[in-house]
């Protein structure tokens, strides 16, 4: 399988990163030269292999259920939270506006 | 006086407990050394005043006649994947440019618990995705190693090159390190210095910029397995904070190292004889399996026969992740934002990543929502998981025969700057030794075993059991002590 330009702008798309036609026709020829290369996966047979989920055999734990049984993740952390955000105003993450 | 910037952790450490120097003294010799090392470019923040706090601690403590902790009093470097507290940390991105975390990643916070302080946040791949350190948007580090005879630059290896860098010019003791696909124990050949990526699970990923999360996985960067060892024992643990914590007492490495191996036996993978390997590299295998042998161990030949699938699977697996935890970067919660005039939220998103992404980034970013999109999710994502299980199983047949696994680090030593950026793929070669470890998610180090005819260092890798480093480190010891590996680079910086 191999890309072309359209399928790296839909991609781009998807992926939320503009790009230039320049830079669309740069992407091509080394996202191809990859592809071709993963793809001798497909020589591997993997007749009943299940997908491997975790590396490490370990299991989910439920934390307790109270509240802010972590302090360091726990609520109360307003504005900690906005500190960095470029945009914050009156305790929120300011964005352009969505609703016409 | 000796010079203190040549001591490595376990000399500082019990130089200051036991009155030798003062670590306010260490702390000012490595913050000098540091400063006078700019033209390296293996940090992008220095903390000079962290590293002197830390210090004052230490020595009021000893004063007191309290505990000093494992890394009492030793300066480290820390790569700029690690949250800081009120540092600014960049994972070498524009992305995140100016941001300061309000809170500190548990590996951090373990290490300055256990006595140690920061000289300041190293530079590496940008978002950890690289395996020269060219790809930082706070510029190229570059080795204190050259080629004998050439004033050419070098490249320290990535994506922890700040680290490796920084540890093998002696301008830090140690620094920490991440592994995701080989980015400890890459650098950590490159220039001749020990490193180790434990078990995935040991360190804590609280607070360590995410690249692909089944794979990332945090470790120790230093001259010596002794301080590769004490420095393992300070960041590892159980933390609630990550989903993936292994609930396990941590060893004592430290205490238990033994370069004694009778008893043990030592695969080596045919698979690894592959195509394109210098003979140098090849040499050095040999004579780490004689070392070994030396130390007791019997050698075994073991075979891997899924190895040649597994660096293909990883620029699957890993780019598939990064395009899912780098969906964050988003213009709204921190970093930068690019809004031109008039934008609305999707131009907004679409422009500030155009902006805030490298090219290996963007590039990495777009094959894995590739891989991961609707017609192409069996094919390539779910096949190459099936393939890291086959990897995975691989490992757990060999050690059915063996206890531990012998390989050179990488298949070349290292290469001048910028002499692989014209293809990613000859880039991506550079992990082939390394992946497969990571993939399945076991304990690897690499020590530094000689140099080659160009005077670059080579180095050997161990890969064991899961929750084995101690094996790993012992073998480690057992090749550092007859590899008796002194050099140091020339100083040019």
């Amino acid at each position: 399988m191999s890309v072309n330009k359209e399928t790296v702008a839909k991609i781009a798309g998807l992926a939320r990163i503009k790009m230039g036609d320049d830079e669309l026709e740069r992407m091509v020829p080394e996202l191809n030269n990859i592809l071709d290369w993963v793809e001798q996966l497909g020589e591997v047979n993997v007749e009943g292999v299940e997908p491997m989920t975790a590396v490490i055999p370990n299991t989910l734990r439920l934390r307790d259920d109270v509240v802010d049984a972590d302090p360091l993740t726990g609520g109360g952390k307003r504005d900690d939270v906005l500190a960095n955000a470029p945009a914050a105003e009156h305790g929120f993450f300011g964005v352009p506006k969505v609703i016409e | 006086m000796t010079d203190l910037t040549n001591l490595g952790v376990k000399a500082i450490r019990d130089g200051v407990a036991g009155g030798d120097f003062t670590a306010r003294e260490v702390a000012e010799a490595f913050n000098a050394a540091v400063a006078q090392a700019a033209e390296l470019n293996a940090f992008i923040v220095t903390t000079p005043e962290h590293a002197l706090a830390a210090a004052d601690a230490t020595d009021a403590k000893r004063a007191a006649g309290e505990d000093l902790g494992a890394m009492g009093g030793v300066p480290i470097g820390m790569k700029d994947l690690f949250a800081s507290h009120g540092v600014q940390t960049t994972a070498a991105s524009d992305i995140l440019g100016g941001f300061k975390p309000e809170y500190e990643s548990t590996v951090s916070q373990n290490l300055w618990n256990a006595g140690a302080g920061m000289l300041g946040k190293l530079n590496l791949d940008q978002f950890a995705m690289g395996s020269s350190n060219e790809t930082s948007a706070f510029g190229n580090v570059a080795s204190p190693w050259r080629k004998t005879g050439s004033n050419a630059a070098m490249s320290p290896g990535g994506s922890s090159g700040g680290s490796s860098a920084a540890v093998a010019s002696r301008i830090a003791p140690a620094a920490t390190g991440t592994d995701t696909g080989g980015s400890i124990r890459q650098p950590a050949a490159f220039t001749g210095i020990c490193g180790i990526k434990p078990t995935y699970g040991r360190c804590s990923r609280w607070g360590v910029v995410a690249f692909a999360s089944s794979l990332d996985q945090a470790g120790p960067m230093a001259r010596s397995v002794e301080d590769c060892s004490i420095m393992l024992g300070a960041m590892a643990g159980f933390d609630a904070k990550d989903a993936t914590s292994l609930k396990m007492d941590v060893p004592d490495w430290e205490a238990a190292l033994s370069a004694d191996l009778k008893g043990k036996k030592v695969g080596i993978p045919k698979e690894y004889r592959m195509e394109g390997t210098d003979q140098e590299i090849l040499d050095s295998w040999e004579q780490g399996k004689a070392w070994l042998k030396d130390a007791g161990a019997e050698v075994v030949d073991v075979s891997l026969p899924h190895t040649k699938y597994a660096l293909p699977a990883y620029y699957i697996i890993a780019p598939a992740e990064a395009s899912s935890n780098l969906a964050r970067y988003d213009g709204v919660r921190y970093g930068l934002r690019d809004l031109p005039d008039g934008a609305g939220l999707q131009d907004m998103y679409a422009e500030t990543r155009a902006a805030g992404f490298g090219d290996e980034v963007k590039r990495r970013i777009l094959i894995g929502t590739y891989v991961l999109s609707a017609g192409f999710y069996d094919a390539y994502y779910n096949q190459a998981q099936k393939v890291r299980a086959l990897v995975s199983r691989d490992f757990e047949n060999a050690f059915a025969e063996c206890d531990l696994i012998l390989a050179p680090t990488t298949p070349t030593a290292s290469f001048p700057l910028g002499s692989l950026n014209d293809d990613p793929l000859t880039m991506y070669l550079n992990d082939v030794f390394a992946v497969p470890a990571s993939l399945a998610g076991l304990p690897a180090m690499s020590v530094p075993a000689s140099l080659n005819a160009d005077g670059l260092p080579l180095g050997l890798q161990l890969v064991g059991r899961p929750f084995d480093e101690q094996s790993v480190l012992n073998a480690g010891l057992a090749i550092q002590q007859r590899a008796g590996f002194d050099h140091a680079p020339k100083k040019w910086w």
